[in-house]
């Protein structure tokens, strides 16, 4: 298998916490991949590093065999990386096309001189995007709702909204932060065939999540941060017995409080 | 001029190619209107013109990417104070216009990169602050430039600048028809300022229907998320700052070339505050809004003086209040209700920022299959 990511000795402090220690973990190319953990394990702070919104104070990311660029958030998404938020971050304003095309922006030229004159290529272009933008709405089931303020989309759309706006960047791995937060059965399996269709369409996904019958159906390899420390690294089936791993979700082991 | 069209009650919906035609015939046949008036009220609306686009670029900050700036008429400044530089006696230099506007919005769109890159990182209240600053410091350099080395010639102004000049066609001339019939200059400015508006308009819906305008409202409604998808702010922070203050450069051309004389009185904090004003009280983020408001509120104060002086008169005997200071009051009395009653503007209407209902439509149709 080629690895698409591997993270080295990542590490991230905040004042007197030590958000993250020493993680290194590598995704392989055309996986969905896990990360799990307690609140406040250092999740959202490993995916903040990872795309460009923090600055690691030590250790670097290998994409695609390239080191990725830290603290430059775009240049993140330019090559490859996009993510959705646990706490649903859309472009409130905008209606749910507009959203999904404001997401093609790092795939698209057309300038203020394009725009201005108003010229063939920023045409072409802008019909690109369009169209581009609303296959993706369909490809998430919401097309019917793509004249719709995205503030009054329901709960539910507006999650698979935020993954239509992460595809239009066109990644190559796609970071979901709990995309399955505060859905009911039946909109967690219908996003759980969403992730599927997007693996088998070429697309590796990270994920984080603490639907564990979500994480375990999904994730071909699963790793569990606690304290800002990786604790484990395997297949669902294996973490789930591995005994840090319990001692972590149930507060035994050696960082009992 | 779509949104605007868009934005005519009843008709606008219904015949929008019609509501277009209206809009055209109102703004042809106005100052013809106004005269009956008296000349000055076309003078009036030729200010009137240039206020809206002020408030048009100011929008394109503030409604579009959503950066409060409290300091934009220095902008203005800065464009009336190239102008002035460039085509008076002052300095003895008679640049032709068509020079001078470039240059003029050039100056401008630096300014507004020299505001951009300090406040990158600021917000809200605390960008307003520091705009607001900004477009005191200008004023304040305006006001002393004039020692050790007189540049701006301080508080006295610049007086005599040029009129502007098409090819050799002086507009601040009346063109003489027949022996008693004349075309008056002031219409001639009118009908010039209404076809930079129109331009304006035209290029700033284009601006706003694209990618650059999409980043704009990306970033205005989540910054975070914007730089999520990519979006470069800070080149689009800085796009907005000096687009915006171009608008700001040429309306202050026009203005000192009109005027015919400049000076720091004329670029005051409450300048700014008003032209801040009519985008919100026509309704922020929308170029309709704009027009709109920089027109109601460009004309209110004056036919207030032309209405509450000869009232006090007759009722009191004197005047009480200035028509200056009624003015605000009035001014401020409408923001109060403004926001109490309609918080979204006279026209509260929601920006579009993808156009194509053609495309979107046979989309639609296709997925409908």
């Amino acid at each position: 298998m080629i690895t698409l990511l591997e993270a080295r000795n990542i590490g991230k402090r905040f004042g007197g916490l030590q958000a993250l220690s020493d993680v290194s973990l590598t995704i392989r190319k055309g996986e969905v991949y896990g990360l799990i953990g307690p609140n406040g394990a250092g999740k959202t702070t490993f995916f903040n590093v990872l795309t460009g919104a923090y600055t690691p104070d030590g250790g670097e990311f290998v994409f695609n065999g390239s080191l990725l660029p830290t603290g430059k958030p775009h240049k993140v998404v330019g090559r490859g990386i996009a993510r959705t938020f646990q706490n649903i971050r859309l472009f409130r304003e905008l209606t749910a096309l507009e959203n999904v095309m404001a997401g093609h922006h790092i795939r698209t030229k057309a300038g203020v001189w394009g725009v201005l004159t108003q010229n063939r290529f920023t045409r072409e272009e802008e019909r690109l995007t369009t169209e581009r933008a609303y296959e993706l709405l369909k490809y998430v089931g919401i097309e019917r709702f793509a004249d719709v303020v995205s503030k009054n989309l329901s709960y539910g759309d507006q999650r698979r909204l935020e993954i239509a706006r992460a595809l239009a960047t066109e990644p190559q791995l796609l970071a979901l932060d709990e995309p399955a937060a505060g859905m009911n059965a039946t909109e967690t399996g219908q996003l759980k065939l969403l992730i599927e269709q997007i693996r088998r369409d070429g697309i590796t996904v990270m994920l984080i999540e603490h639907d564990v019958k979500l994480v375990m159906g999904l994730c071909d390899r699963v790793a569990v941060l606690d304290f800002g420390k990786k604790i484990a690294e395997d297949v669902p089936a294996v973490v789930q017995k591995n005994e840090a791993v319990i001692a972590a979700y149930l507060g035994g082991g050696k960082h009992a409080h | 001029m779509n949104e605007l069209a868009a934005a005519v009650p009843w008709l606008g919906k219904r015949n929008p190619m019609a509501a277009r035609w209206l809009i055209l015939i109102i703004a042809i046949v106005a100052p013809f209107i106004a005269w009956q008036f008296g000349k000055s009220w076309v003078r009036i609306l030729d200010f009137a013109l240039l206020y809206m686009m002020l408030a048009l670029g100011l929008n394109l900050v503030v409604g579009f990417a959503g950066l409060l700036d409290l300091g934009y008429i220095a902008f203005y400044a800065v464009g009336a104070y190239t102008f002035a530089f460039l085509a008076s006696p002052h300095f003895d230099i008679h640049l032709p216009f068509w020079a001078i506007l470039p240059l003029g919005a050039g100056f401008a769109a630096l300014a507004g990169i020299m505001l951009g890159f300090p406040v990158l990182r600021l917000r809200g209240d605390y960008l307003a602050i520091v705009t607001l600053g900004f477009g005191e410091i200008v004023r304040i350099f305006m006001l002393n430039l004039n020692y050790p080395v007189n540049i701006t010639n301080g508080p006295q102004g610049i007086n005599m600048i040029d009129p502007i000049n098409l090819f050799g066609w002086d507009l601040s001339r009346n063109i003489q028809v027949t022996e008693n019939f004349s075309i008056n200059s002031l219409f001639l400015y009118y009908y010039f300022f209404l076809l930079a508006v129109t331009g304006s308009i035209i290029f700033i819906q284009r601006l706003q229907i694209s990618r650059v305008g999409r980043a704009w409202a990306a970033m205005r409604d989540d910054e975070l998320a914007a730089k999520a998808i990519g979006i470069n702010t800070r080149n689009m922070k800085l796009l907005a700052f000096s687009l915006g203050a171009t608008f700001g450069g040429v309306s202050g051309c026009l203005f000192g070339a009109f005027q015919g004389f400049v000076s720091p009185e004329s670029f005051s904090l409450m300048e700014s505050i008003a032209v801040l004003t009519m985008v919100v009280f026509g309704g922020m983020g929308n170029i309709a809004g704009a027009v709109v408001g920089a027109f109601v509120l460009a004309l209110l104060p004056e036919i207030l003086r032309d209405v509450a002086v000869p009232l006090q008169q007759t009722l009191f005997g004197h005047v009480l209040l200035d028509p200056e200071v009624l003015r605000m009051l009035l001014l401020s009395l409408a923001m109060i209700l403004m926001m109490l009653l309609r918080p979204a503007g006279m026209i509260p209407a929601r920006a579009r920022y993808c156009h194509d209902e053609h495309l979107i439509n046979k989309l639609k149709q296709e997925a409908a299959k």
